[in-house]
């Protein structure tokens, strides 16, 4: 299974990462490997199976509704490229 | 008289701690004195802590002596020194996990499992060397350089918690925090000759792991008996109220003392493990391990694990798809990189670009691929269902066993540079750590020999759900009546 160039600058932007056209080129020939490896699940009838997201039984539960502390906006700041105002600055969003 | 570095496990420095016949400052000095000579050809650290370290040893023996004063319980790791693994949150240490675009971030909250030990009186050493976001069996894959295997400066330690391995086997720490998604605690453990524990999912809380795979993550230990990993990792254990898959079921007494019996237990050797391919000397070495175990008294059946060649392509599209929804976090908004601020899409598209190195790139595209639209069910659903039979698999071999036996991986170290850019090649060496993340179930890695280059072989033993008890049992009867794990590199 080979993928095309434009998939690769499809998936590149729905993954937000910016790539040089030698790292497109790359990857081009490597997912393509990869895919071909993986193809090999599709031997296998699993229309009968169910899917495993998780490994062990899920336990719903919930905790108890008192009210705690929690990280403090100067701490959840520390971290910020850029602040202002208490709050983390982006570009513009909207031009 | 003070002892050589070598005879400080975790056993015999809690021992002495606890006699006062060291501190934890001569101690921790006795460490940092060995990373300071070695580390320049290891590299086990992205960060060492040095200055920390010597104060909270400080602190560990002003706060002994009070509670000895008072007639107080001391807390049990009182004054240890221990390395963490750089994907594991402390905080105000720089936590990179091996990435460019965390090379500034100090979190601002500590791992849970971290926090339990720091309650228990450790001392930290430093954040060890991993492969970028854990990705990786080798830490080629970090963006801090390479760590270098204690047995052999010009082979891999094993990855991604290869910085951990390395740091244990050239006693740097007497134990070390790791990682284990697809293999991460184990292989490494294996290509250093040390001890490790991957505890079974949901046993030990990820909440403040940095997160790769998130139905595959789990935090271990590594340290050089299977008595210390026990002793470190019981205390780790637990139900985490901030972790959602953390589940509540008590965690055991520690069973390992000097003397267990496995008189009667039955070990399951899957025959889908040792394949054409593997390094003969890994076979000859598992299976003298295994014939060891049954002159103890345990039982040795052969079993099969029928789907262990889908693992591979199972986990390469499970894990991806888990890692490339959990790295969009990193986007240069709330923490980490920001290449521009130029206009917003720039800015996520070029943090992104330039943050994240070659492996984790990849893993991303092929998980974002896998996860989008008209592939979803071909690969990311037809993976979902391998993975529930190769559970199965595990399910119906533990109807009949207490533990399964096999090779950590299919061969011992390699080379520096030996796979190049060839990602399947790397892929190839977690052929036989996978299965256990993908079935949840746990696995402890130790050393059952040597090639004929003097590079450490490792065995592992898989088991059922919640039962490491059973593991530590069965590797630490096999630890006193064999020295392979009590083998030092000379550095």
């Amino acid at each position: 299974m080979s993928i095309t160039l434009e998939e690769v600058e499809h998936i590149a932007l729905l993954a937000r990462l910016e790539l040089s056209e030698e790292e497109k080129k790359r990857y081009q020939q490597q997912l393509s490997d990869i895919l071909d490896h993986v193809a090999k699940l599709q031997q296998l009838d699993t229309e009968m199976i169910a899917l495993a997201s998780v490994v062990l039984p899920p336990r719903a539960r919930l905790r108890k509704d008192e009210p705690k502390a929690g990280l403090s906006t100067g701490r959840a700041l520390e971290n910020a490229p850029d602040i202002e105002a208490d709050q983390f600055k982006v570009p513009p969003v909207l031009e | 008289m003070m002892k050589s570095l070598a005879e400080f496990d975790v056993k015999t420095s809690l021992s002495l701690l606890s006699k006062g016949e060291v501190s934890s400052k001569e101690l921790t000095g006795t460490f940092l004195a060995q990373i300071s000579s070695h580390e320049s050809d290891i590299h086990a650290f992205i960060t060492a802590t040095p200055d920390i370290a010597v104060e909270m040893a400080e602190a560990a023996d002003k706060k002994r002596a009070e509670l000895k004063k008072d007639g107080k319980a001391i807390p049990p790791l009182l004054g240890l020194p221990i390395a963490i693994k750089d994907v594991l949150c402390v905080d105000g240490i720089r936590a990179t996990c091996g990435s460019k675009i965390l090379e500034n971030f100090k979190p601002p909250f500590t791992e849970t499992a971290v926090q339990k030990l720091l309650d228990a009186g450790i001392v930290v050493l430093g954040k060890t060397n991993t492969d970028e976001y854990a990705m990786g069996s080798s830490t080629e894959n970090s963006a801090y350089g390479v760590t270098h295997n204690p047995w052999n400066l010009d082979c891999v330690p094993g990855g991604s918690s290869g910085g951990s391995a390395a740091a244990v086997a050239a006693m740097f720490a007497p134990a070390a925090l790791g990682t284990d998604t697809g293999g991460s605690v184990r292989q490494p453990a294996s290509f250093c000759g040390v001890t490790g524990i991957k505890p079974t999912y949901g046993r030990v809380s990820r909440y403040g792991l940095i997160a790769y795979g998130s139905s595959l993550d789990t935090v271990g230990v590594i340290a050089r008996t299977a008595e210390d990993v026990e002793t470190i990792y019981h205390l780790m254990a637990g139900f985490d109220e901030r972790d959602a898959t953390s589940l509540d079921i008590p965690v055991p007494n520690q069973i390992c003392s000097d003397a267990v019996s496995i008189k009667g237990l039955r070990i399951g050797v899957p025959k889908e493990y040792f394949i054409e391919g593997i390094q003969p000397e890994v076979e000859d070495k598992v299976r003298t391990a295994i014939a060891v175990f049954e002159s103890m008294g345990a039982e040795i059946k052969e079993i099969s694990l029928p789907h262990t060649e889908y693992a591979l392509p199972v986990y390469y599209l499970i894990a991806p798809a888990e890692a490339s929804a959990n790295l969009a976090r990193y986007d240069g908004v709330r923490f980490g990189l920001r290449a521009t601020d130029d206009n917003v899409m720039r800015m996520f598209k070029e943090s992104r670009g330039a943050g994240f190195g070659p492996e984790v790139k990849r893993r991303i595209m092929l998980g974002t691929y896998a996860l989008s639209v008209g592939y979803y069910d071909a690969y990311y659903g037809q993976a979902q269902k391998v993975r529930t039979l190769i559970k199965a698999d595990f399910e119906k071999a533990f109807a009949s066993v207490d533990a399964i036996a096999a090779p950590v991986a299919p061969t011992t170290a390699f080379k520096i540079g030996e796979h190049g850019d060839d990602p399947l090649a790397m892929y190839l060496e977690d052929v036989f750590t996978l299965p256990a993340n993908l079935a949840g179930v746990p696995g402890l890695a130790f050393s059952a020999g040597f090639d004929s280059e003097e590079l450490p072989i490792g065995m592992q033993l898989m088991g059922k759900h919640f039962d490491e008890e059973t593991l530590f049992k069965l590797a630490h009867a096999y630890q006193q009546v064999t020295d392979w794990h009590k083998q030092l590199p000379d550095l």
